[in-house]
């Protein structure tokens, strides 16, 4: 049995279910939320790997460095803004942030 | 079975295990230590598409950055893990269906499309190829003007967190250094000059 492009983009799928889950259940912790969104972002990474080295174009891992990039700032702001909320709200609860709701 | 097959498997299955418990885990220091055990298994799977580069910058930029950064976030933070898992349960329903359906939806999709490409058909790469030297080349020459907006990005990333998180206290009185430095001795003291006047009420 050999590997086929398949298997990976199937990994990749199944990362990605596991993240969405996630983020359905853990709705009262948002650092798991954040968590759940870097676990997205590497299964894209990990379509995009595949796919780069089975159609033997290097342009797929440029993306991916571009996207590392990219998540990386999106999870250093983020925990800011997570800092700043703890600070203001005493909680990570996303539930409990409600004060813009009408 | 040859190899390859068997790590890949074995990779997968450690992936796959580790990203249950970060969504699963009671204490987010488990959540994101298992997070990290996700990112390493996943660059050995990189690994073995012979993507090295990126494999070496998903452990040095995720492990030993990002995830740094979460655990410091979580260590510093006072979570009350009681009130965080409540409810918890009660969405596995719905989550576990919209989950299954997307794995099911994706897998038919994919299987059909790309189960006959497989390792064999990947195209051979040169003997003296080296990963790093061709995502350098690329990345200096075509895609260097997204390269510089990555930068920016980055840029905007440390002073938006700064700016966010700076905070200066009002409870606490500082002291104006600059303003104390520059302080010349007539503005502390002042000298008045007023004529002697005899006591009143004393005698002449």
């Amino acid at each position: 049995m050999t590997l086929t492009l398949a298997h990976y983009l199937i990994l990749g799928a199944v990362l990605f279910a596991i993240s969405v889950i996630g983020l359905f259940m853990n709705r009262r912790n948002v650092i798991i939320m954040l968590m759940s969104i870097e676990l997205m972002l590497l299964a894209v990474n990990l379509n995009f790997v595949a796919f780069s080295h089975f159609l033997g174009d290097a342009a797929g891992q440029i993306f991916v460095f571009f996207i590392l990039t990219v998540a990386a700032a999106e999870s250093a702001i983020g925990l800011a803004i997570l800092v700043v909320l703890f600070r203001n709200f005493d909680t990570v609860d996303a539930e409990a942030i409600d004060s813009l709701k009408g | 079975m040859q190899a390859t097959t068997f790590l890949f498997y074995a990779f997968a299955l450690i992936t796959v295990f580790s990203a249950l418990r970060v969504i699963t885990a009671r204490n987010p220091v488990h959540s994101a230590l298992f997070l990290v055990l996700t990112f390493v298994s996943t660059a050995c799977i990189w690994m073995l598409l012979k993507a090295e580069f990126l494999a070496i910058v998903l452990v040095l930029v995720y492990v030993g950055a990002v995830m740094v950064l979460f655990l410091f976030v979580v260590m510093m933070l006072d979570i009350n893990l009681d009130s965080v898992r409540q409810g918890f349960w009660r969405s596995l329903p719905v989550a576990l269906i919209v989950g299954v359906l997307i794995v099911l939806e994706l897998a038919a999709v994919l299987i059909l499309s790309f189960g006959g490409i497989s390792a064999a058909d990947a195209p051979a790469l040169p003997a003296d190829y080296s990963n790093t030297e061709a995502l350098g080349a690329l990345l200096y020459t075509d895609y260097v003007l997204a390269f510089e907006v990555a930068a920016v990005i980055l840029l905007v990333a440390i002073v938006a967190a700064i700016a966010l998180t700076l905070r200066r206290r009002k409870d606490v009185r500082y002291t104006d250094l600059s303003a104390a430095v520059r302080t010349r001795a007539a503005d502390r003291v002042r000298l008045v000059k007023m004529p002697a006047q005899p006591r009143a009420g004393s005698k002449e």
